[in-house]
């Protein structure tokens, strides 16, 4: 064993009180910085999965169309009022070399066309405005996996099978099987057959949303061999909106992220991981202190042994050795008590509320990353906390620490 | 005396105190202390002992004049080379024993040749059982310094102070904490070391007593060695 090693394990067993002490305040500020983070990230990951859960992270529509006013350069005029012009649904052009080049970025994990727009939907003397979907049904599961929200039927979007909502179903008084009218704006219509009820979780959605083929919404909404939207799913969701930027100017489309579409959300998140990091400092700066008191004390306590280390030749490096040690011993050994107490409350925690599908209210997120995070800072506060103490224990001079300790 | 056997040489080692007015504590002291010598230190309360053996222990640095120990120069060394010399050519005896009491006796005995080595071997604590065996303590090995008497606790310091064979023991009062019996039998541990070892001593004391046992007696007043030196050897201190 390093000598430095045994001394810092001596001298800690040796104030067996006082190590006992700060090692439950280690672990009880690690294990309230393991609660609050999995709980945090346990909510942040059902915030996001609720609202991700339904839609793409970057969405590529085509640019707005603008007024470009002809102006008359010899008889330049002052316009007051440029109207903005009403916006049709437009195709995308040239989605389909857009698209491979899309799906060849390495942070897009899925990219599928869509053709979006609005009809109604008749059955008998029924009616319902509805958001037409023509989708690819390979590619769009990558965003939305359809097929694992089926009630009844199955994903069957091919000719003119349709799949629709539960809610809607239940308004129009559909079942698999059966037949509704889609009629768009421009007077488009076609008859569809139901194969399968979807409900995704949201009221509005499942009555709103009919899935139909590509091809279909292409022949219903006018936009023949066009897509409305190309959608992308992207492996760091909070890397959306950059990558959205860069799209954008790339291609001069209308680009828009989740992170936009979802301002306040994010805000939320945000808050809330200010507000955890806020506290996690905090319950570090205390921890750093108690450390540090604890070891002041003990070089107080230890002069006279320090002294005499250094008379029988340990040197001043190995003497400030032994004190990090010694922090860095107390911050592993309580980042362990720790992460068992914090596992213990965040898993308590999470039973306390269930949904009634059995769900936890309060989801907790404990993963390895955070285990490992915690005990690297515990780790690095015991070392921060003991770096003051062990440059004054090396500093003792062992004359004046062997004479009048 | 040849130049080769000399451990310890102090010349002109004064040692001042810097305030409103520097005092001076020792004015010029000159020691020599040879291999395999026995030598007693003796003054009043106040004369500088404390301060000359720190000196001379490398824990402290003169004003002005020169430290050897085994020839070697310590005036231009820094701190580690002053803690090197210090750990291998010195050893250390305090009256208050001084060992780390959450340390087993044995443990106490190779902390310094841990602290050389920077790890434990094996040998370490062959060689400090070997010491502990040859100061009766044959059986406390294991025994945590806490746990034993005052007179075991003394005996283990002075097996602690040859661990690393030094050249020089310096012992400070050594058995002015003891009761006559365990202070008489540290003595005689310390004799018998210096005759089978051949490692020199050099014994702070209060015991005129203790003092007639050693080879010279060298006599601290106010900062400076005086009257000579007395003793069976008899010899000169200073070459």
């Amino acid at each position: 064993m390093r000598f430095e090693l045994q001394v810092a394990l001596r001298f800690l067993q040796e104030g067996r009180v006082q190590t006992a002490l700060i090692l439950a305040g280690i672990g009880t500020g690690v294990g309230v910085i393991i609660f609050l983070s999995a709980l945090i990230a346990g909510l942040q990951e059902s915030i996001i999965e609720r609202t991700l859960g339904n839609q793409a992270h970057v969405i590529l529509q085509p640019p707005d169309e603008v007024a470009r006013p002809q102006l008359d350069r010899a008889n330049e005029a002052i316009l007051e009022h440029v109207q903005r012009p009403a916006q049709r649904l437009r195709s995308i052009l040239g989605w389909p070399g857009l698209l491979t080049d899309l799906r060849r970025r390495p942070e897009v994990v899925a990219a599928t066309p869509t053709v979006e727009g609005s009809a109604f939907a008749l059955r008998g003397t029924a009616n319902r405005s509805v958001a037409l979907r023509g989708v690819e049904p390979e590619s769009y599961a990558g965003i939305l996996d359809l097929r694992s929200k089926l009630t009844a039927g199955t994903f069957d979007v091919t000719g003119t099978h349709a799949v629709v909502g539960v809610e809607l179903a239940k308004e129009l008084g559909l079942a698999v099987g059966e037949t509704l009218r889609l009629v768009a704006p421009n007077d488009r219509s076609e008859v569809f057959t139901i194969s399968g009820l979807f409900d995704v979780g949201n009221k509005d959605l499942n009555l709103r949303w009919v899935f139909i083929s590509l091809r279909a919404g292409q022949t219903l909404v006018d936009l023949s061999g066009g897509v409305s939207t190309l959608q992308l799913k992207v492996r760091d969701i909070f890397r959306a909106e950059e990558m959205a930027q860069e799209i954008r100017a790339a291609t001069g489309l209308k680009v828009d992220s989740w992170m936009t579409l979802n301002a306040q959300i994010l805000m939320g998140l945000r808050s809330q991981s200010s507000s955890s990091v806020m506290i996690q400092f905090f319950v570090i700066v205390a921890v750093v202190l108690g450390i540090a008191s604890v070891l002041v004390v003990s070089v107080i306590q230890k002069g006279r042994q320090i002294g005499i280390l250094r008379a029988f030749g340990t040197r001043r490096e190995q003497i400030l050795r032994i004190f990090l040690l010694q922090g860095g011993l107390l911050g592993l050994a309580g980042s362990l008590a720790g992460i068992l107490l914090g596992t213990f409350l965040a898993l308590a925690f999470q039973s306390t509320a269930t949904n009634p599908d059995g769900s936890p209210i309060f989801p907790v997120a404990l993963t390895a990353v955070l285990y490992v995070r915690s005990v690297l800072v515990a780790l690095g506060t015991g070392l921060v906390g003991s770096w003051l103490p062990a440059r004054r224990a090396a500093a003792l001079d062992p004359a004046v620490a062997i004479r009048y300790e | 005396m040849s130049e080769a056997t000399a451990v310890l040489e102090l010349r002109g080692v004064r040692k001042s105190y810097p305030g409103a007015v520097s005092t001076e504590v020792l004015h010029g002291i000159d020691i020599r202390v040879d291999r395999g010598e026995f030598v007693a230190l003796v003054g009043p309360s106040g004369s500088g002992k404390s301060t000359l053996l720190n000196i001379l222990g490398l824990l402290d640095r003169p004003t002005s004049g020169t430290v050897e120990i085994l020839g070697e120069d310590c005036t231009g060394l820094d701190d580690a080379g002053l803690t090197k010399l210090r750990g291998r050519s010195l050893g250390f005896v305090f009256q208050f024993h001084h060992l780390l009491p959450a340390f087993t006796a044995e443990e106490n005995v190779y902390l310094p040749l841990m602290a050389d080595k920077g790890h434990f071997e094996p040998g370490m604590r062959e060689r400090a059982r070997d010491l502990l065996g040859r100061i009766g303590l044959e059986g406390f090995e294991t025994r945590l310094a806490s746990r034993l008497s005052g007179g075991q606790q003394q005996r283990v310091a002075i097996a602690r102070a040859l661990a690393m064979s030094p050249a020089l023991v310096l012992a400070d009062e050594p058995t002015g904490n003891l009761d006559q019996a365990s202070g008489q039998q540290a003595f005689q541990f310390m004799r018998r070391f210096n005759r089978e070892l051949g490692t020199a001593f050099l014994l702070v004391t209060h015991e005129p007593r203790l003092a007639a046992l050693c080879d010279r007696t060298l006599t601290l007043v106010d900062g400076r060695i005086v009257g000579g030196e007395t003793g069976p050897k008899g010899s000169p201190a200073v070459a």
